[in-house]
């Protein structure tokens, strides 16, 4: 349709595409230049380390935005996992691996909770998570009495302290669940279907998809990944604290929005989603060691968080006005 | 045609929703081989007729037969195993996933259960194309492709399921002749393989250029079918309307008063490359053009809804910026654009808010709003337009297409604007209502309103235009009075084999 002038399309397109990438790759150039010690493999492990606790709640989140809905709960959730973990393992006498377990599955209830109310309550997203957010965060208080819950042993520990091959045991969960849930997304039958609710939810049903089912899985799966966040930031602090994972949902949202996901459904993707979230974590580190003030950090972070949205908008909002718009309309 | 028994059979179905006896004992045959056209007012109950068929809303009373077997279709999903497909006018595609995917969404080939085999998964699409000698890229996003483009892939999507009977619900609405074109060949290539196919559509023109048969509703019941050498499209209004239309365009010659609006050498990206124009006081003058020749920007380039590049607007002899589409309203523009739907209705709002939308600000005191004020005014132009609804608490969503676009209509109306820009004010619009919106523009020509028509039916450009513009590229390349415009010179000059520079 349009044969003229084709360099700056691919450009701008080539942009549109991994604009989050451009992004996080600015902020590391910057920071490497102001911060000699920024670009050593000790400190990228810390990075990705740091990165780890919201990269995998961002990952459930990405498939409750996908399908255009969202999950409010991934912190609370986070929290009653590690605490129920926690407490099973130590003071319940389950030991460290059935505590684990239950902490995992008690997650993933949450997330079936949410996509029962969902799904068969007709409760949009937003509101059912919130309400789930507020259970969640109320169990967790009411199991750990407000206290934290410490003497926890090395099996546990391990999963947030010890490393394998030099990288931290956090990191080889976050890859794997990364690759699983990738391949997930772009290789499976309920990955397409995913995307095709997001993108429109009566059609996709009337082609025959079961998509209550479809929701069950995501929202499931969105409570066992907030749960492995939850565990892994209870190994790396030994104890279970009640309060870990407030703003956690804030800070996955950001990483999938970030990440070229579409709060409209219908768009987003792992990878993306991953580099938003270590566009989070490498903020937090390259302040930190340019000894910004954490409160001025929240700032900084706010302004980054919009203009990257905003410039990812602009790049795609010149590519529609241009050229995709044009043969719609009269 | 070889077959004894027709494909689908209705027998006294009948359908009620609340107040309304949408389908009353209607019964009626379609056979493979053929294209039945479904025609009828909104309203008439074509659309409930063909989510009986489909399964979308259950039988009150009748029965269904499938090749002369009973079934009962309680959902879209059981009419598609039994290989019935609906197009509808609102395309069912995903525009996120990828033409090959739409096409076999919910039933993609699988390995090992759970794992899409992409390569056998494209390769059918592509198979499902060629078949059908539509040549759109498998892996493209729909979001990419034209609505012509989206129109065709859905009728690829529905004949992969093995259709064997296919309901058009206005396909060509959103298409170019050309593209009409392409569709028509499909379509009659599909009745050819033995698909029975029902076509429904506005356009009687396209209705007996296409069809073997007609079939005519008018209030839920069946008023007469037969081939359609029986029938003349005179005859056919006639049923539908249930009375007889005087007239398809009627038009009062008007006097061309002074110059409203002129629009010197607007630019904005490739859109629109330089137009001038000058609308008149009681002028109704009639933009024509292909799709995309750029006649829609250029209505919103001058309603202040895109920034103008380059160019000059005057109003009233006065030069004018025009920003937004506030600063449009506040000198006189109004637009009823083309999408009533997304941007011209707030469609689970009541008619009172649709009407009344715009006068909030004029009619309030102190920054309250004066709602006595603004019932009385809608309350006058709802009857003047003849909008027929329940109560002024009805929404908007549950009127007919020709009666929303009096809404909007009606919205414009109260702020009482200098020019008025209408894009395909008609398009879904049944014909006893389409001819009422003619009337009332020229009537609003007549008490001194210029009138931009943005239409892509000739015959409407034809009748109800003073002066007719034609678009072609981003530019206006030439202008018609209304006694020397003919069909044929009107696509001439949009497909470029004509140019009359315009004297501006």
């Amino acid at each position: 349709m349009n044969s003229s002038s084709n360099h700056a399309p691919q450009l701008s397109e080539f942009l549109r595409r991994n604009s989050t990438y451009v992004i996080l790759l600015a902020i590391v150039l910057g920071f490497a230049v102001l911060a000699p010690e920024f670009l050593t493999v000790n400190n990228l492990l810390t990075v990705a380390l740091q990165s780890t606790l919201v990269a995998l709640a961002a990952i459930g989140m990405t498939l409750a935005i996908i399908t255009g809905g969202i999950d409010l709960s991934v912190g609370s959730v986070a929290a009653l996992s590690g605490a129920l973990a926690a407490g099973l393992a130590t003071r319940g006498g389950l030991g460290t691996y059935p505590g684990l377990l239950i902490g995992l599955m008690a997650g993933a209830g949450m997330g079936l909770l949410n996509a029962v109310m969902i799904v068969w309550g007709r409760i949009p997203p937003f509101v059912a998570t919130l309400a789930s957010m507020a259970i969640a965060r109320g169990l967790t208080l009411v199991y750990t009495q407000g206290r934290p819950i410490a003497g926890l042993d090395r099996a546990f520990t391990f999963w947030g302290s010890e490393s394998l091959l030099g990288v931290p045991m956090p990191v080889w969960v976050l890859l794997v669940v990364a690759v699983l849930v990738h391949l997930l997304l772009s290789q499976t039958a309920l990955g397409l279907h995913i995307y095709a609710i997001g993108g429109g939810e009566e059609t996709t049903r009337l082609a025959g998809v079961n998509v209550g089912v479809v929701k069950v899985c995501v929202y499931v799966i969105s409570g066992a990944t907030a749960a492995l966040s939850g565990l892994i930031l209870t190994a790396r602090l030994w104890s279970a604290q009640p309060n870990i994972g407030v703003g956690l949902e804030l800070d996955a949202i950001a990483a999938a929005v970030l990440g070229g996901s579409s709060l409209a459904g219908g768009v987003g993707g792992i990878p993306g989603t991953l580099a938003g979230a270590f566009i989070i974590g490498v903020l937090s580190n390259g302040l930190n060691l340019l000894e910004v003030p954490s409160y001025n950090q929240q700032v900084i972070k706010g302004l980054v968080f919009i203009l990257a949205v905003m410039l990812d908008y602009f790049i795609k909002q010149r590519r529609t006005v241009r050229t995709r718009r044009a043969p719609l309309a009269g | 045609m070889t077959e004894n028994i027709p494909r689908l059979r209705l027998e006294h179905v009948s359908k009620a929703f609340p107040g309304v006896q949408a389908v009353n004992d209607v019964s009626l045959e379609v056979w493979g081989g053929e294209i039945l056209a479904l025609v009828g007012e909104n309203g008439a109950g074509k659309s409930t007729l063909m989510n009986l068929i489909n399964g979308v809303v259950p039988l009150d009373s009748g029965k269904i037969y499938l090749d002369g077997q009973p079934v009962t279709m309680d959902s879209p999903r059981r009419a598609l195993e039994l290989g019935i497909t609906m197009i509808h006018q609102e395309l069912a595609l995903i525009p996120q996933l990828t033409v090959g995917q739409n096409i076999f969404l919910g039933r993609e080939p699988r390995r090992w259960r759970f794992w899409i085999d992409w390569k056998r998964l494209y390769a059918q699409a592509q198979a499902e194309l060629d078949r059908l000698g539509i040549d759109v890229p498998v892996q493209a996003r729909v979001a990419d492709l034209s609505i012509a483009q989206r129109q065709l892939v859905e009728i690829a999507k529905a004949l992969s399921y093995n259709a064997r009977l296919i309901a058009l619900d206005e396909p060509t609405s959103a298409l170019t002749e050309r593209e009409t074109e392409t569709l028509f060949r499909l379509v009659r290539a599909l009745r050819d393989q033995g698909v029975a196919l029902i076509y429904i559509s506005h356009r009687l023109e396209e209705v007996f250029e296409l069809a073997d048969r007609i079939a005519v509703m008018r209030d839920g019941q069946l008023v007469a079918v037969g081939p359609v050498q029986a029938f003349t499209p005179a005859e056919v209004v006639r049923l539908m309307v249930g009375r007889e239309l005087t007239e398809f365009f009627p038009k009062v010659p008007t006097q061309r008063g002074e110059p409203v609006l002129r629009a010197i050498n607007l630019r904005a990206g490739r859109e629109v490359q330089g137009v001038s124009l000058e609308l008149y006081r009681g002028e109704i003058v009639g933009l024509a053009g292909l799709v995309g020749a750029g006649r829609t920007n250029l209505a919103r380039l001058l309603f202040g809804a895109d920034r103008l590049e380059a160019g000059e607007i005057w109003m009233d002899g006065r030069r004018v910026e025009i920003r937004s589409p506030r600063d449009a309203i506040r000198l006189g523009i109004g637009l009823v654009p083309e999408d009533r739907k997304s941007q011209g209705l707030f469609l689970g709002q009541s008619v009172r808010f649709n009407a009344g939308a715009g006068l909030l600000e004029r009619l309030s005191r102190l920054g309250f709003i004066d709602f006595r004020r603004i019932n009385q005014t809608i309350k006058a132009i709802i009857e003047r337009l003849r909008v027929r609804t329940p109560s002024l608490n009805q929404r908007v969503r549950n009127l007919s297409g020709g009666n929303q676009q009096k809404v909007v209509i009606s919205r414009w109306l109260a702020l009482n604007p200098k020019v008025l820009i209408l894009d395909e004010p008609t398009r879904g619009v049944d014909v006893g209502a389409k001819a009422e919106i003619h009337a009332l523009m020229s009537e609003l020509a007549a008490q001194g309103m210029a009138i931009l028509m943005i239409s892509s039916e000739l015959p409407e450009i034809l009748g109800v235009s003073d002066r007719i513009l034609v678009m072609r590229e981003g530019r206006i390349v030439a202008e018609f009075s209304r006694e020397e415009a003919t069909q044929d010179l009107i696509m001439q000059a949009a497909t470029g084999q004509l140019e009359r520079r315009v004297a501006a």
